[in-house]
Formats: structure tokens, sequence, C-alpha cells
């Protein structure tokens, strides 16, 4: 199995975690973390093994795109970055990641503790049945934050940064259900970054949605990509080489193995001159 | 007649057949409930809901088996709810998908068939006698709690099923616990189910006669018990035992009885139903 | 503002053993609650057993239960279930002749035929029969069917196995008629469909494919009816005269199961043999109704799981 991995292995600890202030007087994560390391990584479903040997690097603060037929396992793999594959019962994960040095498979990582650092953003949009503000608040809230003035700053400035807060201001009590796709899709990716996540996991966020929603969304992803490393699945090329600046590209060439990481890179290179045919022809449309 | 026409034919008669069944249900709900009506509303009074029988029960009011049904039922609520949402929170939500589980919820479900006076036997030799909490409201509400927790369960598991798994990921992907999770997310979107499903159970314990027969129910009582280990009237005992020992009952009062129990619990279940179908319109998936 | 991530990070950590603490306590409580379930069940069965033993070994479970005669205060007390087994068949007997037509047929007059008005209308009629107390339709039937059955068939008294039968097949019909219309429900609509586009008419369709199809949960549903016009107690125990003799026809007086423990364990010595009888009555109402009622979930279960696509 070839693997292409064209990324230097960073294995060392990275930086602790420094906090700026901003001009508009809100908090930004602005340090040098949110890089994962991946070796080895495999995921089995029970007996089935899905996915096997990956390697990656994931650079703090950029944006990485899982591309790949269907099936090949990028939900997967993007789930194991947050341990949500915890909640699914008979997913087995193997192999070493890390987020900054961290080891976040062992024992005595708190899945919990992790995916405050890590957000995720789902396919479809899932707001929870309660209001706008309710929603945003609800990842502060279960972090223990009470104070009035400090939540109704960390809302605005989440619903800032994803670019809803314009649209929304004049009425934050209102139910999050009476808000559009698109809107909805904005307020889940605010309500992930009220927790001010270092990582934020995107599964096809903008696959339920029409092309207007969807260039806002890729319009707060490039807004965001100054404080949060972003890994997104897309089975949208172009999508795919206009917001990323790294692409893996994944495939399961038989139902019979698991699917494998075969290229990765940066973004302009895959699409223009990638190393191997495999990829080519998947980019190319020539299969999945 | 053609084939076709002996079809036609067949689908009039089974169409009028069948037709005619679904009316017969319909006519004898509406004559059980205009019969209930008619017989019962001349005793309706402010005098007859609020005052002690009198003379056996052959006169005075109802006062006292209102209040025991209400201390009854309230009891029964404080035990089963509680009880029966967990555990309908620990089979929705936490139990592995595998043979003991699947036992839990036959047993659950079985548990609501078995019939009413078994939980008086259950009631009279757990809660009064070994237990030693006598004849009394207590007694009855814990037999009632146990014919009870069965719906309560059943209901809230059903009410959890229908909030969607991607609010659940949705809450833990933001570092939130599996309680957090519940007490915030899950239980708020399906509490209109829940609570519906358990007014309708408790409105049915409301109208039980077995299991409070040799648990709680005493004939005559002046006045609402002062404890829980009082033993109490009841609105249904009350019309069983004036209808089966008082030699001269008053058709009357018994049926202003009859409807005063009948009309409350469908008062209540009917605007336990509305209330759900108002919520569900707001939260809708 | 400005926080540092440390601190942030601090607080966050420090939760984390309080926040395991409540989760495993949480778990703890709601596993137990899960668990009560099953206790309760099992301390029924346990309680009618260990307050049956006594007439169990005494008596003999062989003797009660092939007895011929419930003479349980005379002097030479006489325990046989068979009068109570008996009358209990007989009145669940006419209670199914009247509920399994009317409730079956109304099921599928509303899942095939009826218009949405209607179904409506009749869904809300039904939630209310099932509401009205058994007491209720007991007085009913004193009131209304007693003299009826009296005069009609001409009887020196109208309590009979009869007019328990028909208050409880009333009583019942709910239970069959909503099972049923969920069986039928659960149906899918493609096979209507594919019978129809085959020229089919609507009954034919009926007859030949959807009520086969739905025929486990229709099964399972007359089961549950069966289940619940056993265990009823307080209609019957007011309309059937309670007479322990073995019965021969509907137009007698019986005593069922559930009339015999409901009438006489008020006036027992507690713990005496005959009080130890009415909880070995108890047992064997438990066991039958426990194994109708686990066929019945059996059945549906398997339905359920043949149309989860
Ligand atoms: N919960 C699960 N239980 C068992 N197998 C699963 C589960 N989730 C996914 N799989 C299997 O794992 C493989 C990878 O699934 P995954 O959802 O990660 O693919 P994907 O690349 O995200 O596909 P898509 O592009 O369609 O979203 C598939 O073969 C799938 O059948
Ligand atoms: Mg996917």
């Amino acid at each position: 199995m070839v693997n292409a991995l064209n990324v230097e292995l960073r294995t060392t600890a990275m930086p602790s975690l420094v906090m700026t202030e901003r001009e508009n007087d809100t908090v930004v994560a602005a340090d040098a973390s949110g890089s994962f390391t991946l070796s080895e990584v495999s995921v089995a479903y029970g007996r089935d093994l899905v996915i096997e040997g990956v390697d990656m690097y994931v650079a703090p603060r950029s944006v990485t795109a899982l591309i790949g037929p269907s099936g090949c396992g990028k939900s997967t793999l993007l789930r194991c970055l947050n341990r949500m594959n915890d909640e699914l019962g008979n997913v087995k994960v193997g192999g070493r990641i890390t987020l900054d040095g961290q080891d976040i498979m062992g024992r005595d990582t708190d899945p919990v503790e992790l995916r405050m650092r890590v957000g995720q953003v789902f396919q479809r949009p899932n707001p929870f049945p309660m209001s706008i503000y309710d929603n945003v608040a609800y990842g502060p809230r279960t972090q223990g934050i009470r104070k009035h003035s400090e939540l109704d700053d960390l809302v605005e400035d989440s619903l800032r940064r994803s670019a809803l807060y314009e649209e929304v201001k004049k009425n934050l009590k209102k139910h999050a259900f009476e808000l559009s796709g698109g809107q909805q899709q904005r307020l889940c990716i605010a309500r992930a970054l009220a927790t001010m996540p270092e990582v934020l996991l995107m599964d096809e966020p903008a696959s339920a949605l029409d092309p207007i929603s969807t260039q806002q969304i890729e319009d707060t992803i490039a807004e965001l990509k100054s404080s949060v490393t972003i890994v997104i699945v897309t089975h949208n090329m172009q999508q795919a080489a206009r917001i990323s600046d790294q692409t893996a590209f994944m495939l399961r060439e038989s139902m019979e193995e698991p699917a494998h990481l075969i290229e990765m890179s940066e973004t302009k290179k895959i699409f223009t001159n990638p190393d191997d045919k495999r990829t080519e022809s998947y980019i190319t449309g020539r299969f999945g | 007649m053609n084939r076709v026409q002996r079809a036609r034919f067949a689908e009039k008669v089974a169409k009028t057949v069948l037709g005619l069944m679904a009316v017969i249900v319909l006519v004898t709900a509406a004559a059980v409930f205009i019969y209930i009506v008619s017989k019962g509303y001349r005793a309706i009074s402010w005098e007859f809901l609020t005052t002690r029988p009198l003379k056996l029960g052959r006169e005075g009011g109802i006062g006292p088996a209102i209040g025991g049904t209400l201390w009854l039922v309230s009891l029964t609520a404080f035990f089963t709810l509680p009880i029966g949402i967990l555990a309908g929170v620990y089979l929705s939500e936490y139990a592995p998908r595998n043979m003991l589980t699947r036992s839990i919820r036959l047993a659950i479900t079985n548990m609501a068939g078995v019939p009413s006076i078994v939980y008086g036997l259950f009631g009279l030799a757990m809660f009064v006698m070994l237990a030693n909490f006598k004849v009394s409201a207590l007694s009855g509400a814990l037999t009632l709690a146990c014919m009870t927790l069965p719906v309560v369960i059943t209901v809230t598991e059903e009410a959890l099923r229908q909030v969607p798994q991607d609010l659940r990921h949705a809450s833990l992907a933001l570092g939130s616990t599996k309680w957090r999770t519940i007490r915030k997310v899950v239980l708020p979107a399906s509490m209109p189910g829940i609570v519906t499903g358990s007014i309708l159970g408790l409105a049915r314990a409301a109208g039980e006669t077995a299991p409070i027969l040799f648990t709680a129910a005493v004939f005559m009582s002046p006045q609402l018990p002062r404890s829980p280990l009082d033993r109490v009237m009841a609105l249904p005992y009350h019309i069983y035992a004036e209808v089966t020992s008082v030699p001269n009952w008053s058709e009357n009062l018994i049926w202003g009885t009859a409807l005063v129990l009948v009309a409350g619990i469908s008062i209540v279940s009917v605007a336990a139903g509305v209330w759900r179908s108002i919520q569900r319109r707001k939260i809708r998936w | 503002m400005a926080i540092s991530t440390d601190t942030k990070r601090g607080r966050a950590l420090g939760r984390t053993a309080s926040r395991r603490a409540t989760e495993v306590v949480v778990r703890a409580l709601v596993f137990a609650c899960g668990w009560l379930a099953i206790v309760i069940l099992a301390a029924i069965a346990v309680f009618l057993l260990t307050n049956g033993l006594r007439s169990i070994d005494e008596v003999g479970l062989g003797t009660m239960l092939t007895g011929t005669s419930w003479y349980p205060t005379s002097n030479n007390a006489q325990f046989g279930f068979l009068p109570l087994i008996l009358g209990s068949l007989f009145v669940t007997g006419v209670a199914l002749v009247v509920s399994v037509p009317v409730g079956v047929g109304a099921a599928v007059y509303l899942s095939e035929f009826a218009g949405r008005g209607f179904k409506e209308v009749a869904k809300s009629v039904v939630e209310f029969m099932a509401a009205v107390p058994s007491v209720v339709y007991g007085l009913i039937g004193v009131a209304v069917l007693i003299p009826w059955v009296r005069t009609t068939f001409q009887l020196d008294s109208g309590m009979t196995a009869l007019t328990g039968g028909i208050v409880l097949g009333v009583m019942s019909i709910p239970t069959v008629l909503s099972i049923s219309e969920d069986a039928l429900h659960a149906v899918p609509e493609s096979l209507r469909q594919a019978s129809l586009a085959l020229g089919n008419t609507r009954w034919q369709t009926t007859y030949k494919v959807v009520v086969p199809a739905a025929s486990s949960g229709i099964f399972a549903a007359v089961m549950l009816g069966l289940g619940r016009a056993i265990g009823e107690t307080m209609a019957v125990l007011m309309l059937t005269g309670n007479a322990a003799v073995m019965p021969t026809g509907v137009f007698e007086s019986v005593r069922t199961m559930t009339g015999t423990i409901a009438a006489e364990m008020g006036e027992v010595v507690r713990k005496g043999l005959h009080y130890s009888a009415l909880f070995s009555v108890g047992l064997v109402l438990f066991a039958m109704t426990f194994a109708i009622n686990l066929a019945a979930d059996l059945v549906l279960e398997r339905q359920r799981k043949r149309w989860r696509r």
C-alpha cells in the first residue's frame, strides 16, 4: 500500500495555549495550537475494519479537506478526532492520535474535556429546540459560565464569527427552528465556536444547503481560519479546492479491505499535480 | 353478474358490515357517555362536591371521597414519576442493546398486563403487612404506583425515542456529559410526550378500585386523612361499596359520583392531550 | 475581559472529578430504576407464592386446580379452583364473542375505508371508552343490563355470566380495536398499491393482502383483549352474581377468579388457610395472564421486526 504522506510528521509537543485580547474586547484563541497528529490510525465497527494505517498531520489554524468516495470512512475518521465514535458503541479505534502532543485516546483523557476543545458541525443543521441565544450559550453554560455579561459577550462574539449576528441580532430569543436551513447551520457553527474550541470538525456542513447559504458558510470558514483549525469533509471538489490549505484523499478500494489514506498534501498540489493516479482519477471524476 | 360486478357487490356488503361495527363502537360509547351524564348531572352541586356523606351515603356529599382520590393520585405520582421516568431514561439512553435489556423491556410490557386485583394482593402482602403500613393511603398509593410504573416507563421510553440522535450528538460534541445532554436537551424535548402519557396513566389509576380494595379504602370517613397512614375514601370504591352493600342506595347520588369520576378523568385526559399537541406544534423535527 | 486559557482549562479540569462522580451516581440511579421493574415483577410472583404456600402445602396445588367445589368457609373447607377458573373462562368467552368481531371489524373499517375525519372522531371515542373506570361500567351494567337480561331471557336473576361477559366485551373493545388498528396501519402502503394495481377492489385487497399481512398483530390484539378480560375485577364482581358452583351455561350466575379474591379477601383471617388459598387463586391468575401477554408481546415484536424495511 502506497502511503504518499507528503507532510512532515511532527510529534513534539506544541507550545502551550496563549490567549490574546482583541480590539472589540472579546476573547479569541489566537494561539499556535490545535494541531493533530495521527499515526497508524485504524477503525473497526465490530469485526468490520473500515480504516487502516492512517498517518496524518493537521497543521494549526489551517483548513484541511477530507475527500473520497462515499463510504470510505471520512466521517468515521473525523469522529476519531473528538472521540464521538465512543458514542456509537461498537467502535474500536487503534493507533495514536495527539492533539498538541497530548494523546487523546488514552484512558485518562476525558472525551468530554476533549470535545470542549474540538468542536463539531454536523451534516444536517441540528439546533436544539430552544432560542438562538440558548443554543449558543449551551456550551459555555456546560463549562460552568453563569455570568450574564460573560454569556452575552460570548453569544454575540460567536454569532459574529459565524456571520449570523447581523441577521438575528434583533431577536436573539427567537426559537432556533424559525431560522432557515442555512441560518440554522451558521447557528450550529456559532454554537460550536462558543466553547472556544481550538479545532472545528465539519462533516459536509453545506451539503444540505442551497448555493447561497453554501457560499456564506464558505466565507465563514475563510474568516475562522485565522483563529481555529478546521477539518472539513466534503464531496464538492470545487469547495475543497476553494477553501482548504491541505487536502487528504481517502479511498476504500473494495468492500473486502479497509480504506487507506492515499495522498495528503497542499490543496494546490492535489488538484493540479497529484502524486497518485487514483487521486487524479477521483478528482477528474473517473470514479466515486 | 360478471366477475367485476360481483367484486363490487362484495365490496359494498363488506364495507357496510365493517362500517356497522365501527358505528356500534361509536354508539356504545355515546350511549355510555349520555347515560352517565343524564343520570348524574342532577346530583352535582357545590354541596355535593364538598360535604361528607350522611346515612351511609344515601344523603350528603362525596367531599371526602374526592379528597381521598386526589390524595391517592398525588402520592402515586410522587412515587411513580421519578422512578418511572428514570427507568425510561435507562432503557432508552443507557441500556446496552442485548438480550438482558430485551427481557427487561418484555417484563415491563408484561407488568402492564398483570390484573389490577393481583396488584391488590401484592400490595396487601408487601405494603400492608410486610412493611406494616397498615391499610392506608400510603399502602394504596404504593400499590397504584407499582401498577402505573410500566405505563410511565413505556411512555418515557417512547418519547425519548422520538428525539433525533443528531441532537444528542450535537450536545456531546459540545463537551456535555451524557447526563447533562439528557437533562438539558433530551428530556426537555420529550417532555410533552412524557407528561401527557404519565397523566393518562395516573388518570386511569384514579379510577381503579381493585388495587385499593384491601390496601387503602374505607367505606365511610367523615373527613380527609390527616397523614398518609390514614385510610381514605375513594370515588371508585365509594360507588362499588354503595351499590353492593347499602340497601336502597341513592341512585341519584351514586350516578352523580360516577359522573364526577368520569368527568374528572376525561377532563384531565383531554387537557393533557390538547397541551401535548400544542407543545408538539412548537417542536417539529 | 480577558481570561487566560490556563485558568479556563484549569477550571474545566477541576470540574472533571465532580462531573465524573455525578455521571457515576446518575448511571447507578438510572440503572437501579430500570431494574426496579424486574424486581417488582419478580416480587409479585414471589409474594403470591410465599403467601399461597400454606394452601399449596396443606391442600395441594393439584387438588386445588382440579377440585370442583369452592367452600372456603364451611367446617370441612373445600378449595377447588375449577368453578372459579371455569367462571372466568365463561365470562371471558362471552366477552370475546362481543369484542373480537366488533373490535377487529371496526379496526379494519377505520384503517381501510374510513375518511380522516371519521377516524379522528373514532379515535377520541375509543380513548374515552378506555378511560371509563371499570366500576362505572359495572354500575351501568347493574342499572341497564341486569334488568334487560332478566326480562329478555326470562330468568329469575339477571346476574349471569352473559351479563358480565357483555360488559367485559365492551370494556375490552378499545384494546382489541386500537392494537388491531396499529397492526393494519403498519402494513406498508406499497403492498396495498401493488394489489390495487392488479385490478383488485379495496375489499379484495383488504382480505387478500392487508389482513393476512397484519394477522399476527390482530392475533396479539385478541390475546391482549383476552388478558384484559380475564383480569378484570369490578365489573364482573358487580354483575355475575358470584355463585361458586360449576357453571354449565352462560345464563347462570358464575364466580370468577378475580371476583372471588375481591369479594372474600376483606373477610378472611390474615395468614389463615383461606387467605392463603386466595393468594393461590391470584397466582393462577397471574400465571394465566402472564402467559397470554407474553405470547402477545412476542408475536407483536416479531411483527414489528418484519415491517422494519
Ligand atoms: N455506526 C456504524 N456501524 C457500523 N458500520 C458503520 C457505522 N458507521 C459507518 N459504518 C461503515 O463504515 C464505513 C465508513 O463510513 P463513513 O460514514 O465514515 O463513510 P463516509 O466516507 O463518511 O461516507 P459518506 O461520504 O457517504 O458520508 C462504511 O462502510 C459504513 O458502512
Ligand atoms: Mg459521511
